[in-house]
């Protein structure tokens, strides 16, 4: 049997269930918990799929440039790398967490309908199409799958305005971007006469393309990425967007969805960011392009970690957070080396893992209309919810990047690779807006340790989100403690 | 190249210009009467009744809704039926998946009602 | 006679419609037309990928295009429903009227 079969069976996994999970919704009748457990086994057998594929022998791809035609059946559309592997099975992995958060929230708010567990499904399909593209055809249906399903998400609570306000500006602008992404893709397309990534870098490397389109081109997909991971220009709908959806949604798009984002970030940047220097590339040398980058990446975590301190809502003020996260993970794409990529993994990784666990404790506690997510409501958590306050606490600490927990050593790496590369400055700016960062993360413990309040918020029941917040605080807690761990995992299966 | 288009430009010309001093002509020529039915607002001879801001069933929104996307599915099957003849049984297999997806969707839409008028 | 026109002018031509496609997403404020005008910007990319296609003989460019309707479809179903909802809650369809979310 040819290796590539076993090598795209995440993808051919997630399609599969995606369509069935739909049939499955459609003959189950009125049983909700079938369509559950069957995404939450769908997911499982994903990720299982891409843990197998890693134990093969997967081809280690840093260059598109350097790979030729060697997936035959997949007619080079996709690419079947470590990289690719392991973001895969996050990508599972942060749907399964929220599946199980899920569940007593979105009854809890309004309804459970069946379709919810469908869409997570198609969505987590859309991002394995992200992590596995090599075709720009490939990545443009992966985007557009997952922002497709995001739109729905985050309107889910349809009779709330918040809700369905958040889902139409995600719309609205999600849709935008997507043509400026078009746009840029088109005009690649248009330099370059191929639409397949290693060929383009290719033509690139070979100085075949013409120069006039592909800085347009580059210019136009930094800006639909931009919008898509919400970097500093165009950050402006990810704390609405965020804020209105509903939290575990939340909690999902600003993760899973994120680091999809990056992803095919750092797809279009490895095809298009020669580690060499090109003459002809004048306009959109690697050097510009970095440079470019550091710019909106220091712009980004600034604005966002300090846009954050005066927000009294904590959803929005995590939805601030957020923008700034971003803006660490593109340091490891202006890096632009193989530290400055694992530095992603490894960053992508611990921020999936305290970001769900922080949005799934503000979901267990908020109520039905989420009106109790301010500031002054969690006053004096440590009484009425110790071990959530606790909770949060650890997943604060670990956004804030202090260090026993996985959020330092996440910074750690990026940082380190900013510096390998000649971005010092970059690298002190985002010092400089993570000391900033503490004061908000800081100031909600001291408002949940250290001030009483007359009516806290009453005690919460957890049902299945105690899985995924153990999951979480494991995964926190573990690559805090052992980070070699996750660095010599990647190490072994590249 | 232009006298390649010549007989275009002249005819666009006539066009126009037919078209022009008709709607002069008949300006200075006719009479002018206003009568209700002359005045009011042209609804292919029926007399116009209520708003044309009325709401209408949600009913027909999804009908309509469905037929965007069921519609523009379609066109995938455009190239795959013109190279039929060269593209042989894999590409008759691989549509035939597509097929079964499109009707995993519509098996959906008619559990869930939504091809249910009332 | 065609084929003596420049592959230029096509783009130029798709870059003229984009751009007024963006300018209606950014100076209109009913959220039907704001999503017409993003029709259009993606249908002047559709543009350019058959010109380009065209110019240089290779099939990418349609197969790309006909993806693209695919999904612009898939996302006027959604856009339409979310638009849909909105008016049921604020009977409205102007995007300025829309703001609760604030900090």
């Amino acid at each position: 049997m040819n290796q590539e079969v076993f090598l795209a069976m995440p993808v051919f996994l997630i399609s599969a269930f995606a369509v069935l999970i739909v049939v499955l919704d459609a003959v189950s009748g009125k049983n909700k918990t079938i369509n559950f457990a069957f995404g939450i086994f769908s997911l499982l057998a994903t990720a299982g799929a891409a843990i197998y594929t890693l134990t093969l022998q997967v081809p280690k791809l840093v260059n598109p440039a350097d790979y030729h035609d060697i997936f035959t059946i997949t007619k080079n559309t996709m690419v079947f790398s470590s990289y690719s592997a392991y973001f895969d099975i996050l990508f599972s992995l942060a749907g399964i967490l929220t599946m199980l958060a899920s569940r007593s929230f979105i009854s809890k708010g309004y309804h459970e309908y069946k379709e919810y567990y469908s869409i997570i499904i198609l969505a987590v399909a859309g991002m394995v199409y992200i992590s596995h593209a090599n075709n720009l055809l490939m990545l443009f249906i992966g985007i557009e799958l997952m922002s497709i399903m995001f739109y729905i998400l985050s309107g889910y609570f349809r009779q709330r305005i918040e809700s369905v306000e958040s889902a139409l500006k995600y719309f609205l602008l999600g849709s935008f971007a997507s043509g400026f992404l078009l746009y840029g893709m088109a005009l690649v397309y248009g330099a370059t006469s191929s639409l397949e990534l290693n060929v383009i870098a290719q033509f690139i490397a070979k100085n075949n393309f013409n120069a006039t389109y592909l800085t347009f081109g580059i210019a136009l997909l930094l800006i639909g990425l931009s919008f898509k991971i919400a970097a500093f220009p165009f950050h402006q709908w990810a704390p609405d967007v965020y804020q209105g959806a509903p939290t575990t949604v939340t909690a999902f798009m600003s993760t899973a969805g994120k680091a999809a984002a990056i992803f095919s970030f750092i797809i279009i940047a490895k095809a298009l960011m020669p580690s060499f220097t090109n003459n002809a590339m004048r306009l959109v040398s690697t050097e510009t392009m970095q440079m470019i980058l550091a710019v909106l990446s220091a712009a980004t975590m600034l604005i966002g970690n300090i846009t954050a301190i005066s927000q009294k809502n904590i959803k929005r003020m995590l939805a601030y957070s957020s923008v700034a996260h971003a803006g660490y993970m593109l340091m490891g794409v202006v890096a632009n080396n193989q530290l400055g990529y694992d530095g992603i993994i490894f960053y992508a990784t611990s921020y999936l893992f305290m970001q769900i666990g922080a949005f799934i404790v503000l979901s267990v506690l908020e109520n039905k209309d989420s009106s109790n997510i301010n500031l002054d409501n969690f006053t004096g958590l440590r009484k009425s919810n110790p071990y959530l306050a606790a909770l949060m606490a650890i997943f604060m600490f670990s956004l804030a990047g202090l260090p026993p927990f996985a959020g330092f050593f996440g910074k750690y790496y990026l940082f380190l690779a900013a510096i390998q590369s000649g971005y010092t400055w970059l690298t002190i700016v985002a010092v400089i807006s993570s000391v900033i960062s503490v004061y908000f993360y800081i100031g909600l413990i001291v408002y949940m340790f250290f001030k009483d309040s007359d009516n806290p918020i009453a005690k919460a029941e957890l049902k299945l989100s105690s899985v995924s917040l153990f999951v979480c605080l494991i995964g926190v807690l573990l690559f805090g403690f052992f980070p070699s761990l996750l660095m010599n995992l990647y190490a072994i299966i590249k | 190249m232009i006298e390649t288009y010549l007989p275009l430009i002249i005819m666009l010309v006539f066009g126009f210009g037919i078209a022009v001093v008709f709607m002069l002509l008949s300006e200075w020529l006719g009479a002018r009467r206003f009568t209700p039915g002359k005045v009011s607002t042209y609804e292919s001879g029926m007399p116009p009744r209520g708003t044309a801001r009325e709401r209408f069933s949600v009913k027909f929104y999804m009908i309509a809704v469905s037929f965007i996307v069921f519609d523009v599915e379609v066109v995938f099957m455009y190239p795959w039926a013109v190279q039929l003849g060269t593209l042989g049984i894999s590409a008759f297999i691989a549509m035939m998946f597509f097929i079964a997806i499109l009707f995993a969707g519509y098996f959906w839409e008619l559990r869930k009602g939504g091809l249910d008028w009332d | 006679m065609l084929e003596s026109i420049p592959l230029e002018y096509y783009l130029g031509l798709s870059a003229i419609i984009f751009a007024i496609g963006a300018v209606g997403v950014m100076t209109r404020k009913n959220a039907i037309i704001i999503f017409m005008s993003i029709e259009l910007m993606l249908n002047a990319v559709n543009l350019t990928f058959i010109s380009i296609s065209s110019f240089f003989g290779n099939t990418g460019g349609p197969i790309f295009v006909l993806f693209v309707m695919a999904v612009a479809a898939a996302e006027a179903a959604v856009g339409l429903a979310i638009v849909l909802a909105l008016f049921r809650l604020k009977k409205t369809v102007y995007v300025d009227e829309v703001n609760t979310l604030k900090w």
